[in-house]
């Protein structure tokens, strides 16, 4: 194995965890807040189609982006609306979202599916990006690969380092508590539904824009449910997002080379890799824990908030 | 300003009128949406297409019914699991688990013939579903890993698993290579109970077990505890229920009904086992579920609703060159607002100024 092929490796990794990274992060706000949004992969197709219909006609990546962001907001607010103000069970509003993001999406895009736009190209940084093994390894990716990274560290410092987060994980954590000292639940949950629909909606956009520069209706492929898992994995610190989506960049670029080395394997088993190693990690994660329950789950995930005063 | 009173006790009258409240308001909005994108075409002509025509012919009747069959049986086990907390969100999987098991006993008695061999395929289905479901209820009781992670996931490695099997050992041998088994024996194939059309048994068995699950709920000890895990779960950890039992019962049920249903799909209108057999019935039996508010009886209804637009939905596709997708904006919406409806049930809606 040459170095170059190992910079290549390393690159399709951090390029295959992106989309993993923007979803989860999104999402670990959502759940924080004390929100169970499982609609994120229908969340992240509406991206996808959006970002690659804009860049299609404008091909202006900038505008792209923005469309995809607003697209998985406006999704978002639909169940935003449902379950904060008409109170909905959130495991059957987030179904439906997946479900309807993924027929709204293919209905829409169905006249897509022929064509191909210009990828967003990577950064050039003068120097920077010439120094050899640092260069291709640090310096020169696509712009939402370091927006990515630095979405990990502004979730984390809002959560923990400024009040608003305080004041967020206490209303994930018990909701009424914190209607009592006079924090609005319902204003802080939907704005974290928002957050929550952008990033996927980002994140769904770095398919179509950045990782082929093609549309397909089943593009997303379970990532969105990957992403959800990969939240669970974090125990809920946005740090370890990164690591998580990494270890399943790695299993997907890996899984992808394998196939192009002609191993012995039909290449269904090993796509079967990144969705077994969902599962393998989550059980690992258990059995490290042993049988003490996770602290760090916010302790009104999924629950209802309704207040009559 | 709009306020939400809890209600003493659920409104009657709501519980009948928030379903018809919620397909008028789906009409509706799918008709603008169809409005607004469709520009050359004849949107009040798309809608015949989609929801009436289905109903005027006895062919497009018999393909409604050989669609709601499999979305009874799956909806069935789903509402059972639901009404428990037990979220199985990859009954998908299942279908498809069961399908390669019932077809592999099939295509292994391909010389054979036999009226057993129906019931033993259709045995394998089920325990290749309830295998299936079964791992999700191992981790989940054993190391408490989130059911509906697992059984998506397994619902993507079982999509992979009958594509490896098709091009593997349940290839047809003299078939050009296609991803297909052969076509299955006669006594492998599913008795048609209209004749001239593609409606076999399975309409029946769903009925049938759509009353036992019925009877079950009513009168099982089961029924009672799930009900009680779902909505009250400390009450039910006092009165001695144990969660991982109901955890174990919900997902193997559900998962066995989903095996009976692809297998049914696969001995049934397809006659052999294809790529194609994922249709989708395990995610839209999710809807359907929700629809009958997660009662047997309710599912009857919902699954015929569901099936129609699927009937539908495919007859649009070839008269109007449109997606199958419409079908599910379709399915989506009406969760939505049905979801969204049911609020009548425990609030009041008041209206009244700001003082």
């Amino acid at each position: 194995m040459n170095e170059g092929l190992l910079i290549d490796i390393i690159i399709g990794i951090s390029i295959a965890s992106v989309p993993l990274i923007f979803a989860a992060i999104g999402e670990l706000l959502v759940e924080r807040s004390g929100v169970l949004n499982l609609g994120v992969e229908g969340m992240m197709i509406v991206g996808a189609l959006l970002g690659f219909v804009v860049q299609f006609h404008t091909g202006n990546p900038f505008l792209a982006v923005l469309a995809a962001l607003l697209g998985g907001m406006a999704i978002a607010s639909i169940f935003a609306f449902l379950t904060q103000f008409l109170l909905t069970n959130q495991v059957a509003t987030g179904l439906a979202l997946t479900l309807f993001g993924l027929g709204f999406s293919a209905f829409v895009g169905r006249g897509y599916t022929e064509e191909t736009i210009q990828l967003i190209t990577s950064v050039h940084i003068p120097i920077l990006s010439d120094i050899p093994y640092v260069g291709p390894l640090l310096f020169s990716y696509n712009p939402l690969v370091y927006l990515a990274f630095f979405m990990v560290y502004l979730v984390w410092w809002f959560l923990f380092k400024t009040k608003q987060g305080l004041v967020l994980r206490a209303i994930g954590d018990n909701h009424d508590a914190a209607h009592a000292i006079g924090h609005k639940v319902i204003r802080y949950r939907v704005m974290a539904i928002l957050f929550g629909g952008a990033m996927a909606g980002i994140g769904g956009a770095f398919l179509s824009l950045v990782q082929v520069p093609i549309w397909g209706e089943d593009m997303t492929a379970g990532r969105g449910w990957i992403a959800l898992g990969l939240v669970v994995f974090s125990s809920w610190q946005p740090f370890r997002i990164i690591f998580g989506a990494i270890l399943f960049g790695g299993i997907t670029i890996l899984q992808l080379h394998a196939q192009g080395f002609d191993i012995r394997i039909s290449a269904q088993y090993l796509s079967m890799l990144p969705y077994l190693a969902t599962i393998i990690i989550l059980v690992s994660l258990r059995m490290r824990l042993k049988n003490k329950t996770n602290r760090t789950v916010p302790n009104c995930l999924g629950r209802i908030f309704h207040s009559t005063t | 300003m709009i306020r939400l009173i809890p209600r003493v006790e659920n409104s009657t009258a709501m519980i009948l009128l928030s379903p018809l409240l919620a397909l008028t308001l789906t009409a509706i909005s799918a008709y603008l949406i169809f409005v607004s994108i469709l520009v050359d075409i004849e949107v009040s002509s798309v809608f015949y297409t989609l929801f009436v025509e289905p109903l005027t012919d006895s062919y497009y009747l018999s393909e409604l019914l050989v669609k709601a069959a499999p979305l009874m049986i799956i909806a069935l086990g789903l509402s059972i699991g639901f009404r428990a907390g037990v979220w199985n969100i990859g009954a998908e999987g299942q279908y498809v688990i069961g399908g390669i098991a019932g077809s592999a006993v099939g295509l292994y008695f391909y010389d054979v013939e036999g009226f057993w061999i129906i019931p033993l395929m259709a045995l394998a289905g089920i325990l290749g579903g309830m295998f299936y479901a079964g791992i999700a209820a191992f981790l989940k009781t054993r190391y408490q890993v989130n059911e509906i992670l697992v059984t998506l996931m397994l619902t993507y490695v079982a999509v992979l698993f009958l594509s490896a099997m098709l091009q593997g050992p349940l290839r047809n041998p003299s078939g050009f290579n296609f991803p297909e088994s052969r076509l299955f024996h006669d006594s492998a194939l599913l008795p048609i109970i209209w004749e001239g059309t593609r409606l076999h048994i399975g309409l029946v068995v769903a009925i049938i077990l759509s009353l036992i699950a019925w009877f079950g709920i009513k009168k099982h000890i089961f029924g009672m505890q799930i009900k009680i895990s779902g909505s009250a779960p400390r009450a039910a950890k006092f009165a001695g229920f144990n969660d991982n039992k109901t955890v174990w019962y919900s997902l193997l049920i559900s998962g066995g009904l989903a095996g009976l249903a692809g297998l049914f799909e696969a001995a049934g209108p397809a006659g052999q086992l294809t790529p194609g057999l994922p249709q989708f019935y395990g995610f839209t039996a999710i809807i359907v579920a929700f629809l009958a508010r997660l009662h047997p009886i309710g599912v009857l209804f919902s699954s015929l609703l569901i099936a129609l637009s699927y009937v539908g939905g495919e007859n649009v596709q070839i008269d109007y060159d449109l997606p199958k997708s419409i079908t599910q904006i379709f399915q989506g919406m009406l969760l939505f607002y049905f979801l969204a409806c049911d609020i009548l049930i425990k609030y009041k809606v008041v209206l009244f100024k700001t003082i």
